[in-house]
């Protein structure tokens, strides 16, 4: 254990910011390479139906002015990058005058408390899973009954949430069919209020745990199975510990690093997975705005969130990624 | 699973556990002794086969007409159940029908093909980028490895799915290719990182020094002492990026982002989403492309599994 390098430190935060840099850059440029400027092709929908929009050309003009579409491109450019890095992402259309940011304001915590408790039950879910399945000492029975559940994790999220929708919540009317919380329920640190959420949360935090719970059990086999090759499993073995001890000291211990890695590594596929579950959940975090901004055109919205998500999922895999080091001894960050 | 697809090297490389298994080893040594016949991989490629069969023979089997809007009755259910205004499916109709009149089985027919080919598509181009990219970055190393692990490092931490959303929310109408590519540009750089890795692995073993002292070219090296040890890893990433490729299509396919022109399964859950399918229990609206999706993501898990165990003879031997 020590200080980060400083090598390591400045390329981590090189690449963190060359993420945002290029995300933010893709989502200005290629709408703007195909034909039909969105924004031009959003002003004249509005002005279409200008007769039945109230302040509607106040509306338009402050867009136009916002957008600044008369400027040329660098400078709508630098101004849009300012912009992003000052999440200052304009108005919401479709909600007007919400802006972007106060609808993710209102919707991210949402959408990190539910991946935080998904992702936490998963990691340890799936790891304890990988680590009995590598285990010799596993009686037979549960080495034939994980294999099953590994199918699971080849599922998308979003097919599972359907299916867990279906039974639970149509068919057998266990949980809750949309939303967070119950529509009566004053939201604050009440048991009604911590009730109605556990209830609603819980099939869109299942869809997740089901299908990515396989993914670090699969892993942590792998890593296991590589560790058993190990010259000091042999003297361990030789030296007549016992087994458990083996597993949770030899073992595990030596393979859980190698998995807060991959963690990093899937957090995108992990973070996308769960905006389409809240999408089918009606669940209020950002996937659900997202899925809003999508039916009404509101690009705006669309634009900030994605960007806002992006951000978020590059500053969680910059943390882990920093940590790491300090976890695991092995690790060094000299030339590698 | 078992001791059939034990080869010869992992015999040498571990000592076996006892000598029935060492026997029982040599006794399979014969032409169906080859990795290559793994029954993951099979009953993988089985599954495939069948859904993407049903898209090819089915075209000539059923009127695909029938996918289009008001070809058919409304909101049948399949022979046998009752919807919920008390119609009976009929079996001209053996899927059912949807809200706006599509026959499900055509609607399935022409839509199964397309969600897969778009994993293709992706996914070979991704391969493609990934394959020269990586081949570059181990051979070459010095700036130009830096710079190709810095970009795919960049790219791999970008969830490409709300670039996608953004992307596709502002081009309106897209089509199949249009979207292949648009997520190809997100699924390089795994493979990237997979063969880079490798080749500086194998550039340092001792057939390619021999080879090298021999005389032989750059691209010899690469394709013919090289790539035929990368194949397996090769086809294990390929059909990982592929399955990625697909979630994501589906991904988009269902926020309504996905080809408008072309039946897709996505599509067909977006629509169903739409029209509240799920509290009308017209289940075999959302639930039949649903299935068909599972299943096809079942297939290429047993297609991977496969693949690994031919990559990494370790795993073959502890999954016994």
């Amino acid at each position: 254990m020590g200080p980060i390098p400083r090598n390591y430190l400045m390329r981590r935060l090189g690449i963190f910011f060359l993420t945002i840099f290029l995300a933010a850059t893709i989502i200005w440029l290629i709408p703007r390479l195909a034909p039909g400027d969105p924004i031009t092709a959003m002003i004249d929908r509005m002005t279409r139906t200008a007769g039945y929009v109230e302040n509607s050309d106040i509306i338009i003009e402050g867009w136009k002015e916002r957008f600044g579409l008369n400027d040329p491109l660098p400078v709508q450019y630098v101004r849009y990058l300012g912009n992003m890095l000052t999440l200052d992402f304009g108005y919401s259309l479709a909600y007007f005058p919400t802006t972007v940011s106060q609808l993710i304001a209102q919707a991210l915590p949402w959408t990190l408390g539910l991946l935080l408790i998904a992702v936490t039950i998963t990691f340890l879910i799936g790891n304890f899973l990988g680590a009995i399945l590598a285990w010799s000492s596993t009686p037979r029975l549960f080495k034939y009954l994980i294999p099953a559940a590994m199918i699971f994790t080849s599922i998308p999220s979003i097919l599972a949430a359907l299916f867990l929708l279906y039974i639970f919540s149509f068919l057998l009317n266990w949980f809750p069919m949309l939303g967070s919380y119950e529509l009566g329920v004053t939201p604050g640190l009440n048991l009604e209020f911590i009730g109605s959420v556990i209830k609603h949360g819980t099939l869109p935090a299942l869809s997740v745990i089901l299908v990515s719970f396989g993914y670090w059990a699969l892993g942590m086999r792998g890593m296991m199975i590589t560790i058993e090759g190990e010259d000091y499993m042999h003297l361990a073995r030789a030296k007549g510990l016992k087994s458990f001890y083996i597993l949770y000291r030899y073992m595990v211990r030596n393979a859980i690093l190698p998995q807060i890695t991959a963690l990093a590594i899937t957090l995108g596929t992990l973070v996308s997975g769960q905006i389409l579950v809240e999408y089918i959940f009606a669940y209020k975090g950002m996937g659900t705005v997202i899925y809003d901004a999508i039916l009404n055109q509101d690009f705006a919205v669309i634009q900030g969130t994605s960007f806002m998500l992006i951000v978020m999922t590059a500053m969680a895999v910059l943390i882990i990624d920093l940590i790491y080091p300090l976890i695991d001894p092995r690790i060094s960050h000299g030339g590698k | 699973m078992s001791t059939v697809e034990t080869t010869p090297e992992t015999v040498a490389a571990e000592a076996p556990a006892d000598d029935g298994q060492l026997k029982r080893t040599m006794g399979r040594f014969n032409q169906w002794d080859t990795p290559w016949l793994n029954p993951k991989l099979l009953t993988g490629a089985a599954i495939i086969g069948i859904i993407l069969l049903l898209g090819v023979l089915g075209r000539f089997l059923w009127d695909t007409d029938l996918a289009y809007t008001a070809s058919s009755p409304l909101n049948l259910p399949p022979p046998g159940f009752v919807n919920t205004r008390g119609q009976e499916g009929i079996w001209e109709h053996p899927l059912g029908t949807e809200n706006s009149g599509r026959d499900m089985l055509a609607v399935i027919i022409l839509g199964a093909p397309n969600s897969f080919l778009i994993g293709v598509v992706a996914a070979t181009v991704g391969m493609g980028i990934g394959i020269v990219l990586g081949f570059t970055a181990g051979f070459l190393g010095g700036w130009v490895d830096e710079l190709i692990r810095l970009i795919s490092d960049v790219t791999i931490t970008i969830p490409s799915l709300m670039v996608l959303i953004v992307i596709q929310s502002a081009l309106r109408q897209v089509d199949i290719s249009t979207m292949a590519l648009l997520i190809a540009a997100f699924s390089w750089p795994s493979p990237t990182r997979l063969i880079r890795a490798q080749v500086l692995s194998m550039r340092e073993s001792g057939y390619v020094q021999m080879a090298k002292l021999s005389g032989s070219s750059t691209r010899d090296i690469m394709f013919r002492e090289m790539m035929p040890n990368l194949i397996p890893y090769l086809f294990a990433s390929f059909i990982g990026n592929a399955t990625g490729a697909i979630l994501a299509a589906v991904g988009l396919e269902t926020l309504g982002l996905g080809p408008q022109r072309v039946p897709t399964l996505g599509g067909t859950i977006y629509d169903a989403i739409q029209s509240a399918a799920l509290l009308r229990n017209m289940w075999w609206w959302w639930g039949i492309p649903t299935l068909l999706l599972a299943t096809m993501f079942i297939g290429l898990l047993f297609i991977n599994l496969g693949f690994d165990e031919i990559a990494n003879p370790r795993l073959r031997r502890s999954s016994q």
